[in-house]
Formats: C-alpha cells, structure tokens, sequence
C-alpha cells in the first residue's frame, strides 16, 4: 500500500523472470502479481524466502468467480415500451431462482484465486492472483506449507466457489451446512438458495423443503463507463487493470 | 479396572462460554484436549453475495452486524475501500470523527471482551463494571446515529452528520428520578464532545478499578499465565494481527505502521505482551483501553477547534441536503439518481485494512464499473484466529477451552460472515 511500486516491482521481475508472471499496479497504487497455476507454489516460496521481500504472513485469500462480469441489467441504448421492468426483468444476480439459474457457461478464467500478502519487515503488501484450470474442476496447489493461514481459507474458497486446493491436509465444506449441496458465491448459485430447513408438524423433526422465497431485487445493475475514471486510467504509465 | 481411551466430546453451539454459535468437536484424553476441531459456519449469512446484489451505501449497514461488539471499524474498512476506487477525499474533520469513533469502538469492544472473558473464568464482577462504561459509549453511538450499535454512520466521503450539539439527556423513570437522574444527567448538560470529554478524565479510574479486580487477582493468574502460549513465529504463520500478534511480542500495528483516518497526527503507543500467554493478551487489552482514551482526548480537543463539512460536496457520490433540493433543479437530480440507482465506481480492484479491535479487517472490493460491488471480501480477523485453535488447544486441559476461546476474543458474526 504505502511503498514506493518499482522497486517491489522490480525485485518480482528480476525474481520472476523464468515463470511469466504478470505485474500490474492499478489506480490505488496497490501491486498485483498474476501468477500460472503451474508455478503457484513456487512463486509463493520465493515470495515468502527471499529477504528482500519476506511477506511472512497471508492475510487473506478467497475465490472470485468472474462470470457475467461487466454485465448491465438496464439496457438504455434504445427506447422501450416495458418501462421499469426491463431492468428488474433481466437475470443478473440475486434475480432467478434454482430452476432458472443460468447455464453454467464455459468461460475462461473464470474462477480466480486472490491472495493478499503482508511484508511486516518492509511493511509491503502484495496482491497475488491465479486462475486455475477449469478442466475437469478448478484446480490449485494448497499454500498451506508455506502459510499455515491458508488452511481455512482454502476450505472456505473450496466451499464457497468449488475450487479445489490440490495437497490441502482437510479439504472439508467450513461455512455451508452439513450435507450442503452446491457452491453458493459462484455467480450462478441463486441468492435465495435452493433449500431452507423448518421444522415438520407430522414428522415431527426438521426437514429441508425447497426455498420458497421470491427473489427479489429492487435495484438494477448499471454499468457506466465513468469519462472521468476512464481519463484517470489512460494517465497511469501502464494503465492495464489486471481484471476481466 | 475399565480401559481407558480417548473421548470425543460435543462442545457447543449453544453454550454460554461460546461467545456465539461456535461448535467444537474435542478429542479428550483423559481431561487433556488432544484435538479440536471447530465447526463454524452456524450464523453463516452470506453477507458478500448479498452486497453482490445491492448497491455499494446498501451493505454499510451489514458491516455493523459482522462483528457486532465493533461495529463502525468494520464499516471503516468498506468505506475505505469504496473511497479508494473512488478516489475521493474525505474532510479532515470526519476523519477526526472516524478516528475518534473507531477508538470508542476499541474500548467497547475491549470492554465486552474484559467482562465476558472474566466470566468465562469465574470473575463475575468485573462483567457488571464493564458493561457500566460501556453504556455510556453506547449512548454516544446512539447521539451521533441514532442507534445503539449497528449505526451505519460512515458513508463514503465521510460521516453521515457533525457530532451533535447537545447530549441527550435521561428521562426520569420510576427508579431514576430527582438526586440520581441529576447524577446521571450531569455529564450530559454540554455537547457530545463535552461528555466524552467527561468520560474520558473519569476513564482512567474506571480501568485501574478493572485492573484492581483483575491483573494480581490469584484465581485470574492461575487461570491465564501460561496458558495458550503463541511464539512469535508462530503467530506470524498462523495469521495472526491485532492484540494477538502484538501480545506474542510482535511490534505490527496499522494504525501506526500503514496510518489511515488521522493516526499520523495523534500520539499513542503500541502495546505489546512478551510471553504470548492468555496473560499477556489480557494486559495488552487493558493497556490498548488507556491508549484509545488518549486518543480521544486529542481528537476532542481537535474537534472544538476545527468546526468544517463532514462530507465533500461531491454530488455524484453524496446526497444533497434536503434544502438545496427544494429550490435546485441539480440537486433535485442527483438525489434522485443517488437514491434510485446509487452512484457508480469506477472499474478496479482494493484492498483496505484497518485494524480493528480484534485485529486486522479488510476489505476486498472488486467493482466493473457498475452500481453494485461485484466481489466484496471481507477479511475477518476472528475467523484467521479461530483457525488456529487446535494448534492452541491441544495439550491444554478442557477448562482451559473457554479461557482459549475468550483470549482469541472471537465474535462469530464476523467468523461466519
């Protein structure tokens, strides 16, 4: 966060040179390294060994899922006779149930794994992401050898996204219920849920029954591409975002 | 005689010493914990999907309900985070505000913490002290925002309104009236910077009063020193940020190290423990109590001196007063986008920290230049402390789970999200 970017930079090009990494400073000032699932081990050891960088701690990773990014729900290209609804028609997230949720497309890059290291010794931060292989499941090596903080977030990114960590000591569900079916944050799961729990008269004990709720989302989603931003962007050296 | 083998034990998710719905699964041997296994996931509410689906000033309000004992250090990490894409500034009089706010925050959260560890461990007056003083911070939550704890009172560019002129007062009731409601009243004549003011010159006592009850207390010794001993290296492995990391010895405190709000301009000290016990945890609270009240007063002194907006006058992100939309046709506008659609963020991706009672929480906000956060991360502190539970617990006996439990200081609000 409050570092002076090229020399990190530096050090990563210099350290990673053999392993196509990909490094981006974004209009925050925060560094990204974007890292082949095939060398994600590698570089975490070195990221974590060498002494000019020494990020000994993981404070943080979790799973993206970038399906239907940029996505608009209100189409105001041309004029429409459906008034409101087209927005609150349209599919977005949160808007369709389990029956309706969309097909699970074939995106590439699809899942992301992002890490966020913490450097105390140079008071550094670092912004890790890899996007696994999809076939046959998303897959990554576990980073739990090098940062034992990793254990819990690994287990909920497998729960929460369905990306497995390949070598992970106990890749158990964390947050979802036991029996849990599904992975709930992947941007195809419905908002709603597919299950809710109540208890039965007749059977007298709790059953899971199909959800009943209507899902209901009162704001559409609108994407503008700001002119101010987009001017803000083109001033940085290297204006390239490493999303999408 | 009988055999003896290892018992595996049912520890929650109803028990008081749980602090919330948390469920251990405990291999005994003998009365030696030699696993622990912790299920969360019981309040689990999917709170980032369902900021997914609502624009960005929707989900202030559920930070609050993350950890509920620090309710506006969690809205202070999203809202930075949203400022950070933004890129807007914040006047320096709400940054004085969220500094000062953020440590009434740390000592009700350090207050609750003191109070229901000591009753984990058989201190029962302690609680009563410490939920005293913690009223009387909760009735500055209430006089800022109106409401007692879940007070949604950062927004982006600022605070919601300026600290209010005058306190409330209590009204008499059948228990409290004429002497006692004058003494109760008495700090609450002047502003709500005159009653903090009060409080804090009153503050100091209040914790030696704790410390008197506590710190050389035989039973709160024997049930702490020793106990739940973290190396330094190993915290670091694990994760571990806040009074956690700083009681290993650890010297890591964001507020000084990655200064946010007004941190660079106010004096305090970090605390650190030196033998990464239960103890030294305990101390190190405590200690953080009487630095946060430092900090206070500078910013009271700050804030009689330098009366100024709390918000920019940025309309694309703030709404105009009431006022300026009854005769401005362009604040009448931005009102009613700001209120229909929410305002957008520009495409990008951060990362915001603060450090928070329990540690350090964070923000990750992805946006794609849309009305609604598409990810948002929150990086729980509890939730990386909880994880190291069985690292923690084995080898200690099973009376010592809830002196484990109270020390990680974990609330499962923010655990499970």
């Amino acid at each position: 966060m409050n570092e002076i970017a090229p020399t990190t930079e530096q050090i990563l090009r210099e350290l990673f040179a053999d392993q196509d990494v990909k490094i981006s400073s974004n209009r925050v000032g925060q560094l990204t390294l974007e890292v082949p699932a095939e060398h994600w081990q590698f570089v975490a050891q070195k990221l974590r060994d060498d002494e000019r960088l020494a990020f000994q701690q993981l404070i943080d990773l979790c799973g993206v899922d970038y399906l239907g990014y940029g996505n608009d729900e209100w189409e105001t290209e041309q004029a429409s006779s459906e008034g409101f609804s087209r927005g609150v028609d349209a599919l977005g997230p949160g808007r369709f149930d389990w029956a309706h949720r969309p097909e699970s497309a074939e995106v590439e890059n699809r899942f992301a794994v992002v890490v966020h290291l913490l450097s105390l010794k140079h008071n550094r931060r670092l912004r890790l992401r890899c996007f696994p292989p999809l076939q046959p499941m998303p897959i990554l090596a576990t980073l739990v050898e090098i940062w034992n903080s990793a254990n819990w977030y690994e287990r909920e990114a497998f729960d929460l996204f369905g990306i497995v960590f390949e070598g992970h000591p106990d890749l158990r569900r964390i947050l979802t219920d036991y029996g849990f079916v599904g992975h709930p944050f992947r941007k195809d799961y419905p908002l709603i849920g597919n299950v809710t729990v109540r208890y039965d008269e007749t059977q007298r004990r709790v059953i899971y029954d199909t959800v009943e709720i209507e899902p209901r989302v009162t704001v559409p989603r609108v994407v503008r591409r700001d002119s101010r931003y987009v001017q803000t962007d083109h001033n940085l050296a290297d204006g390239q975002d490493t999303e999408a | 005689m009988a055999e003896i083998r290892n018992y595996t034990m049912n520890f929650g998710p109803q028990h008081p010493a749980a602090h919330g719905v948390l469920r251990l699964i405990l291999e005994l041997d003998g009365e030696t914990v030699v696993r622990a296994d912790p299920h969360i996931g019981l309040l689990h509410r999917a709170t980032e999907k369902l900021a997914e689906s609502k624009p960005f000033n929707h989900s202030i309000g559920y930070m609050d309900r993350l950890d509920y004992v620090s309710m506006m250090c969690n809205e202070h990490a999203y809202v930075r985070a949203i400022e950070q894409l933004l890129g807007i500034d914040v006047p320096k009089r709400a940054q004085y505000i969220r500094t000062m706010f953020d440590e009434i925050t740390r000592i009700l959260n350090h207050l609750l913490w003191v109070g229901t560890n000591g009753l984990d461990l058989g201190a029962m007056t302690v609680f009563l002290y410490a939920f005293r003083e913690r009223e009387q911070l909760m009735d500055c939550y209430e006089a800022v925002s109106g409401a007692r704890m879940h007070a949604t009172y950062y927004r982006p560019g600022g605070v919601y309104r300026d600290l209010p002129q005058t306190m409330p007062k209590r009204l008499e009731t059948r228990w409290t009236k004429g002497k006692d409601l004058r003494r109760v009243n008495a700090w609450r004549e002047g502003s709500l910077l005159d009653f903090l003011q009060a409080f804090c010159d009153d503050f100091e006592r209040r914790v030696d009063d704790y410390e008197t009850l506590l710190t050389d207390n035989r039973i709160w010794k024997q049930r702490t020193v020793g106990i739940g001993v973290v190396a330094p290296e190993r915290a670091l492995q694990l994760g571990f940020t806040g009074p956690m990391l700083r009681g290993s010895g650890v010297q890591w405190d964001l507020r000084k190290h990655q200064p946010y709000a007004c941190y660079d301009e106010v004096d305090f000290d970090i605390v650190l423990g030196v033998n990464g016990d239960c103890y030294d945890r305990y101390l190190v609270r405590i200690e953080e109590m009487r630095q946060s009240k430092r900090i206070i007063q500078q910013c009271i002194l700050w804030l009689r001196q330098h009366p100024g907006p709390v918000m920019p006058k940025n309309f694309k992100v703030v709404p105009p007063t009431r006022e300026e939309m009854k005769h401005d046709m362009e604040a009448m506008i931005h009102h009613f986008k700001l209120f229909t659609e929410g305002y957008i963020v520009p495409e990008g991706e951060t990362y915001a920290a603060v450090e928070a009672p329990k540690g350090e929480f964070g923000c990750y906000l992805i946006s794609d230049a849309s009305n609604k956060p598409f990810r948002v991360h929150l990086r729980a502190p509890g939730f990386v402390h909880l994880s190291s539970m069985n690292e923690m617990l084995s080898g200690h006996m099973l009376a010592d789970v809830p002196a484990m439990i109270g020390t990680q200081d974990i609330v499962l609000g923010e655990i499970d999200r």
